[in-house]
């Protein structure tokens, strides 16, 4: 065969097969989403994250608009902290809660940001102090039961 | 019998040292394809002219082998994820077995079978007919000239239609969840792709398949290199690639699958 | 060694493991000469060639190209000392994934900086010489046998070597396509100013070509001398050779026990 056709199938070839990383990076996956390439970060501490990962979305009104870029534990005060990267074009007050949520009753766990009163914005390395940690449906049951008995012995 | 005992301590010495006689050649190769490279990078032009033998031949097995197995994963999954609720998770699991397992894996053995079998024969016919001595002969060094660009090409080759193989399967994933059973397409691709993950998914699954490249094609030229001159021995050998590198792949992915997704979600 | 022998054997042997292919051969090829190397089927003829190419090496004894001793050369030394060499595969061993022109022009694109132009005039005049010039966009499968033989012997040539090596360049060729390679190796060596060495078993075409003539029988040296001297030879062995009679020094029977014997005529059946 002639080198030049050849050269042309072989182009096409990689063509094809660059485009499709492109599309399985853009189409399937989450690269083309969330662009946090312009992003600030801010910290937060939970007593307990539960089963939050890194790379978790953040959203805020159900919106993503950042992930959880890191997850530590702080060994002073013996809490979790996370840090989230947030997308520059939103701001959200000082006194912006964080609370770790659940997408369905089993679902992945996610956290959700609603913005307080405050006039002034959060900034790149401030923390967001306001928290509320994950529910973990093990202590919740135990609550649970722990009431019900509570209940039953005053009832007597 | 203790003579027969010892005649089969003895066979079985004998069979493990041949195999690890025979794993230590196949180093020595491996090990002199890499260091013999170096001419075919200044080449490139040998490079594409086996990327067209590799990659361009193997297209057509490929996207269509893709199409299916998302269209086989596609309905089967729908009627595994409606008894649950969830048919919305069809994109995800749809893209991630694919992009995670079935694109490297598939693809890797289509291609040991495709490409791998003939890289075989070729070689293996080569040596039979003395095209090999003749190369020497004439001071090309074969292993630069015939087995490193067919190396760097297949590796090459590899990850692309890997790629080629998952985007076409979600494609004829979207094709029969979407258009013929009728799961919402937007929540089909936004809960894909808030599921699969860049760099812990798809690069992944990038990384397999160059690494079932390097295996499928380095076992095809060794067996071709090492093949016995002779018809039986050139067909026994492409045998063995088919073999060997699908034996490869599978003990492979295990390996990278423990390694990469451990623990992960 | 004397400067007129451009191949020389020094009491060379070789074997393969334990089998002794060749015991302690000498000989010497002069320069600017076709000589042949004449042997049954399997008597070590091609390993001759092959220690020649330093493709491996002699368990004893040196075999001396050029004044150098092959198997002391380096890699790189190898790999200059046959450049200045040409070989003839016993089928050609053309590349099969490159047309006729291609397979030409190989060892001039491997190993030289010449222009594609320049290369495609010299592949044009050796594939004229061996008359196949028309035949430069035909692939290898696309040839009769004789016609790959010309093809490969323009590659061997192509390089313009010091030395021509042929395997059995006649095997399997009708009676024209065995005079035109006859010819061609002659002339060829004549036109180069080459030194030829011929292995085959065919010794009428042979006789007609070589300048002299080498006999090994189960891997020692039987008998040499130039053609005439060979064809009025009274050595059993080259009698036997030469007129093709079937029972000789070489027997027309595998080494056997008595054949009354084995057939257990006048013994007693069991």
């Amino acid at each position: 065969m002639e080198r030049t056709t050849i050269d042309l199938w072989v182009g096409l070839f990689v063509l094809l097969g660059l485009g499709a990383i492109l599309v399985l990076a853009l189409k399937v996956g989450n690269l083309g989403g969330v662009n946090i390439a312009d992003s600030y970060s801010v910290t937060a501490n939970f007593s307990n994250i539960g089963g939050l990962k890194v790379r978790a979305p953040v959203k805020s009104a159900g919106v993503v608009i950042g992930r959880v870029s890191e997850i530590y534990f702080d060994g002073e005060r013996h809490e979790a902290v996370a840090s989230l990267k947030l997308d520059k074009q939103y701001s959200f007050s000082k006194d912006t809660s964080a609370s770790i949520m659940t997408s369905g009753l089993l679902g992945e766990q996610y956290i959700a940001l609603e913005t307080g009163g405050d006039s002034a914005q959060l900034k790149e390395g401030d923390k967001i102090k306001i928290t509320q940690s994950a529910v973990v449906l093990e202590s919740l049951i135990g609550q649970f039961i722990y009431n019900k008995a509570a209940d039953g012995g005053e009832g007597k | 019998m203790p003579s027969r005992f010892v005649k089969g301590v003895r066979r079985i010495g004998h069979r493990t040292i041949n195999s690890l006689l025979r794993l230590g050649v196949a180093s020595r190769f491996f090990v002199l394809v890499l260091l013999h490279s170096g001419s075919s990078f200044r080449r490139p032009h040998l490079i594409i002219k086996e990327l067209f033998s590799t990659g361009v031949l193997s297209l057509i097995i490929i996207l269509v082998s893709g199409l299916f197995v998302g269209m086989v994963l596609g309905m089967q999954g729908y009627d595994t994820l409606q008894r649950y609720g969830s048919e919305e998770a069809l994109g995800v699991m749809v893209a991630l077995s694919l992009v995670r397992e079935l694109g490297p894996v598939v693809a890797a053995l289509l291609f040991a079978s495709r490409a791998g079998s003939a890289i075989t024969a070729e070689i293996g016919l080569m040596k039979a007919t003395e095209q090999l001595s003749a190369m020497e002969m004439m001071a090309v060094n074969p292993i630069a000239r015939v087995v490193a660009p067919r190396f760097w090409a297949g590796v090459l080759s590899m990850p692309l239609l890997a790629a080629m193989f998952s985007a076409m399967g979600v494609f004829g994933g979207y094709l029969v969840g979407v258009k013929l059973i009728g799961v919402d397409e937007g929540s089909f691709w936004s809960q894909m792709q808030s599921a699969v993950d860049f760099q812990q998914d798809i690069v992944n699954g990038i990384i397999k398949s160059f690494v079932f490249g390097v295996a499928v094609t380095a076992i095809a030229l060794f067996e071709g290199y090492d093949a016995p001159p002779t018809a039986e021995g050139v067909s026994g050998a492409t045998t063995r690639t088919v073999v060997t590198s699908s034996l490869a792949i599978l003990a492979l992915d295990f390996v990278l699958t423990a390694f990469m997704f451990r623990g992960e979600g | 060694m004397t400067a007129d022998n451009l191949v020389e054997f020094q009491n060379v042997s070789f074997s393969y493991g334990k089998r002794p292919i060749l015991k302690g051969i000498s000989m010497a090829v002069p320069r600017g000469k076709v000589v042949a190397i004449m042997g049954g089927s399997g008597c070590g003829k091609t390993t001759m060639l092959r220690l020649i190419g330093g493709q491996i090496r002699p368990s004893v004894g040196a075999v001396a190209v050029d004044g150098q001793r092959v198997h002391e050369l380096d890699a790189d030394g190898l790999y200059q000392m046959r450049r200045r060499m040409g070989m003839l595969f016993q089928f050609g061993a053309l590349f099969t994934d490159m047309s006729v022109f291609d397979n030409v022009a190989f060892q001039m694109r491997e190993h030289t900086d010449l222009s594609e132009s320049v290369i495609r005039d010299l592949v044009l005049m050796k594939l004229h010489a061996v008359g196949l010039r028309g035949a430069r966009d035909l692939m290898p499968s696309e040839l009769s046998g004789g016609m790959a033989r010309r093809v490969a012997l323009a590659r061997a040539v192509a390089l313009d070597p010091m030395l021509i090596m042929y395997d059995e360049p006649f095997a399997g060729l009708d009676p024209i396509s065995l005079g035109v390679i006859g010819n061609l190796i002659r002339r060829l060596n004549d036109a180069l100013g080459a030194t030829s060495i011929v292995v085959t078993h065919d010794v009428h075409e042979s006789l007609e070509i070589v300048d002299y003539v080498y006999f090994v029988s189960d891997g020692v040296i039987v008998a040499q001398g130039t053609p005439d001297e060979m064809r009025a030879s009274d050595k059993p062995f080259v009698h036997q050779f030469v007129h093709g009679e079937e029972d000789g020094p070489v027997p027309f029977h595998y080494p056997a026990s008595a054949y009354g014997e084995d057939l257990r005529l006048g013994g007693k059946h069991a």
